[in-house]
């Protein structure tokens, strides 16, 4: 009896262990953004070229609302292709990609997107004021909204090829409203 | 080309920590020298793999090397020279790679200092330091290369983060390293012990000093983050019991009862287990605190990222953890003590209340820690404790261990006579008693505060009583006062640097208590030549100002300060970082003995008409780094090496 007991000492650590093993599957940063399932706000800005860029005007589109900064590394830089890439793949098929730059100087975005050959309309959002509104807390962040200009996903971090393709097919496959 | 030859090199000292952890151990189970010396040559070429890996990326950071990924993320070309430096540690990749060379230095030391005495244990403690090297060399290789590479190179990185950009940030992790890697040896050791069967007090002989020297490099590292916290952060505090906070506080709480009860175990032969156990705990909870910044499993404003590295360092400490106590449970039989305890009122007793305090205060402080999963995994909702969880808990806790620290070193051993309790201690109550009476007609009206001056003028007093006792007593066999005070240190270097250590720790816990009794503090907006009063002081807004440095922006207003007499301008500010969303406050102070000025700059008009400012009067925070300070003192003493022979 006495042998066995003192195999217990080991064991005591194993509930920790368990605890670390469970906390460590979870993300404390997970934090569901209140926007979900919510219209979104509206935003009129400038694209670098000059051209104006309003989310009113993509209304019945799956559009993906990317933010991005050209410091912002090494995240921003890993999804730029990606974007890239998607968005020509599927402008045919009712999405729209679009770039906001936050707290960023003007020649360094635009290095940015020739560096990557962006294509698909990015603007400087100079006052932050949508940054704000839509609650980004850190770059890169990206919001998928639906064809009804509700945000559906808010995707935290660079946006992977799978990310992209399954949140939009999902946002395309529906018809009407929900 | 750099990226390929770092990783080439951690790869080569990976490959070589391996086989020196396997040759010693094999020598160590065959007795054949030749192998040990062998993981000795192996050691020599990870120290030098790793310093030149270390070097390499100092280099890449210096020369702005955007190719490699953790360059790019950490760096950017506006930041200045120094921040470069200190850049190489400022995250998770360098971070490993300091705490891999710190450990090679450690397990050279270890090489230099025991190859020739401690035939039994020296190889198997080698082993154990080489294995865990091989931990630390495996993340770098496989989970947090700091070499990978970045393509394409991006024309400016990242930056470091601000927070960081801070003189303290070159000391505070360097210190609080060499703590948690320090803790490496006498647990090594306590392998070793155990895996030899030899579980004796030689392996607390050993590393006597070692711990002593792991234990005020942790104490020292808490003491500059605490100073970092209070200077850079803008809250006006040292201390928030953050996770990571307290993942360095736990290893200092068990580390202390371990330097403790070792003593025991020296003079009486108990608490063998005991001892063993908590050198485990200590170093277990070392891992424990880096998996917590590094993992990301608590949310905390140090955590650095998540990734593989969570699984890795689990698996380790997993690891770790199961094979140690599952020695001890091996050599459970061994580890039974010959002695008991003779009676309650002892030294024995004391310094066995101390231990049972410091470890409760760990488990607290590690229950607290883990709450929030504990309550996610449970009920599924996230909550945390706060400081008020905390401070509640180990205030009673540290109050008592600060009266043990009066009674401990002078109690009698086995069992205290009326004699001996009366001669040591009459005074001192007396003394402390008059000091709560006197902070009383002071109009000290904080029943804490008061406790804690009584429970701290008692402890220094049984000090000055033992002090002024042993000089007596050389100068009655004709010595002078200098010599024989001096002597005295020099001769118990151990024992009297151990006072000098409480007393620092009386002088912390007096900054602790008076700043959180009698701070006071007030935020109010005004408009430019208008004035606030704060505690004697008035405070003039003259305006704002704006520069551009070289990474960042800076508003920073001034603010006219006078008393009694004129005090100068102090210019707060607030810096904006392209790459933080928020703006860091720049806190500008005044320190003082007895109290500190410290003004934090809030929202403002952008035409400078009208700030927002916090102004703290902070009472007796000095206390605290002065308290560092003589900690320093006293265990530079007490390292020393021991003149007793020659007494």
């Amino acid at each position: 009896m006495r042998r066995l007991w003192r195999w217990l000492i080991p064991l005591a650590v194993l509930p920790v262990l368990v605890l670390l093993a469970y906390g460590f599957r979870m993300s404390p940063r997970d934090i569901p953004s209140p926007l979900l399932d919510k219209p979104a706000p509206t935003f009129a800005l400038t694209t670098l070229e000059g051209a104006p860029l309003m989310l009113a005007a993509h209304r019945g589109k799956v559009v993906v609302l990317n933010f991005w900064a050209s410091w912002c590394y090494p995240g921003c830089y890993e999804e730029a292709p990606i974007l890239e890439k998607n968005w020509r793949a599927y402008r045919e098929r009712g999405v729209v990609v679009l770039g906001v730059a936050i707290q960023d100087k003007r020649e360094a975005a635009e290095k940015f997107v020739r560096d990557f050959g962006l294509t698909f309309p990015n603007a400087q959002d100079l006052t932050g004021t949508v940054s704000v509104d839509f609650g980004v807390y850190g770059v890169p962040e990206t919001f998928f909204l639906d064809r009804q200009g509700r945000i559906r996903v808010k995707h935290v971090s660079a946006v992977t090829d799978v990310v992209f393709r399954e949140t939009v097919e999902r946002l395309l496959a529906e018809t009407g409203a929900r | 080309m750099t990226a390929d030859v770092g990783f080439g090199m951690t790869v080569v000292a990976l490959v070589l920590a391996v086989y020196g952890g396997v040759a010693a151990a094999l020598g160590a189970r065959t007795g054949r020298s030749a192998l040990v010396e062998s993981a000795q040559h192996a050691a020599l070429g990870i120290f030098t793999l790793v310093t030149a890996c270390f070097a390499l990326l100092t280099y890449a950071f210096l020369t702005f090397d955007f190719s490699i990924r953790y360059v790019a993320s950490n760096t950017n070309l506006g930041t200045p020279f120094y921040y470069r430096i200190t850049g190489v540690w400022g995250a998770l990749e360098g971070s490993i790679i300091l705490w891999s060379w710190m450990l090679a230095l450690y397990t050279l030391i270890l090489i230099v200092r025991h190859r020739e005495g401690a035939r039994e244990l020296y190889p198997w403690a080698l082993a154990t330091m080489l294995g865990i090297l091989a931990f630390f060399l495996l993340v770098m290789t496989v989970a947090a290369s700091p070499f990978q590479r970045q393509l394409p190179v991006p024309a400016d990185g990242r930056g470091l983060n601000p927070l960081l950009e801070d003189t303290g940030m070159i000391t505070h992790p360097v210190a609080l390293y060499l703590g948690f890697t320090g803790f490496t040896v006498p647990f090594a050791f306590a392998m070793a012990a155990l895996a030899a069967g030899r579980v004796g007090d030689t392996w607390l002989v050993l590393t006597r000093r070692w711990t002593i020297v792991a234990w005020y490099f942790l104490s020292l590292g808490l003491l500059i983050g605490g100073w970092w916290s209070y200077h850079v952060l803008g809250w006006g505090g040292y201390w928030a019991w953050d996770p990571v906070e307290n993942a360095a506080f736990m290893p200092w709480l068990t580390g202390t009862a371990f330097l403790h009860s070792v003593m025991i175990q020296e003079r009486r032969r108990i608490l063998k287990l005991w001892n063993i156990v908590l050198v485990i705990l200590t170093f277990g909870l070392t891992l424990f605190g880096t998996f917590l910044t590094r993992s990301g499993v608590i949310a905390s404003v140090h955590a650095f990222t998540q990734g593989s590295i969570g699984a890795l360092f689990l698996g380790f400490l997993a690891l770790v953890m199961l094979t140690a106590l599952g020695l001890v449970a091996w050599r459970w039989d061994a580890l039974r003590s010959q002695g008991n305890l003779d009676s309650v009122v002892s030294r024995e007793s004391a310094f066995l209340l101390n231990n049972v305090l410091l470890v409760a205060a760990a488990f607290t402080v590690f229950f607290g820690t883990v709450f929030p999963l504990l309550s996610e995994a449970l009920r599924g909702v996230k909550v945390s404790v706060g400081a008020p969880f905390f401070n509640q808990v180990n205030v009673p806790l540290f109050l008592s261990l600060i009266f043990l620290m009066g009674v401990g070193p002078l109690i009698a051993w086995r069992r205290a006579s009326l004699e001996n309790l009366k001669r040591n201690f009459l005074w001192p109550v007396v003394l402390g008693v008059v000091a709560a009476a006197i902070a009383f007609a002071l109009g000290v009206r904080s029943a804490l505060a008061a406790l804690t001056f009584a429970t701290t003028v008692f402890v220094a007093a049984t000090i000055t009583v033992d002090i002024v006792r042993a000089t007596r007593a050389r100068l009655r066999v004709g010595e002078r006062l200098f010599p024989a005070v001096g002597g005295l240190l020099r001769r118990h270097n151990r024992r009297y640097g151990g006072f000098v250590v409480h007393l620092g720790i009386l002088i912390i816990a007096l900054g602790v208590t008076g700043s959180h009794a009698w701070s006071v503090q007030t935020e109010t907006t005004l408009r430019r030549g208008e004035t606030a009063e704060l505690a004697g002081y008035r405070l003039r807004f003259d305006g704002l100002s704006a520069a551009e440095e070289s990474n960042h922006f800076k508003v920073v207003g001034a603010f006219t300060v006078t008393n009694s007499r004129a005090l100068g301008v102090l210019r707060p500010a607030k810096k904006f970082y392209p790459q933080e969303q928020a703006p860091i406050a720049y806190v500008d102070y005044r320190l003082g003995l007895k109290e500190d000025l410290y003004l934090v700059l809030g929202d403002f008009a952008r035409d400078g008409s009208q700030a927002t400012i916090k102004v703290q009067v902070n009472r007796l925070v000095s206390w605290i780094w002065i308290g560092g300070v003589v900690l320093t003192l006293g265990a530079l003493l007490a390292i020393l090496p021991e003149r007793r022979a020659s007494a």
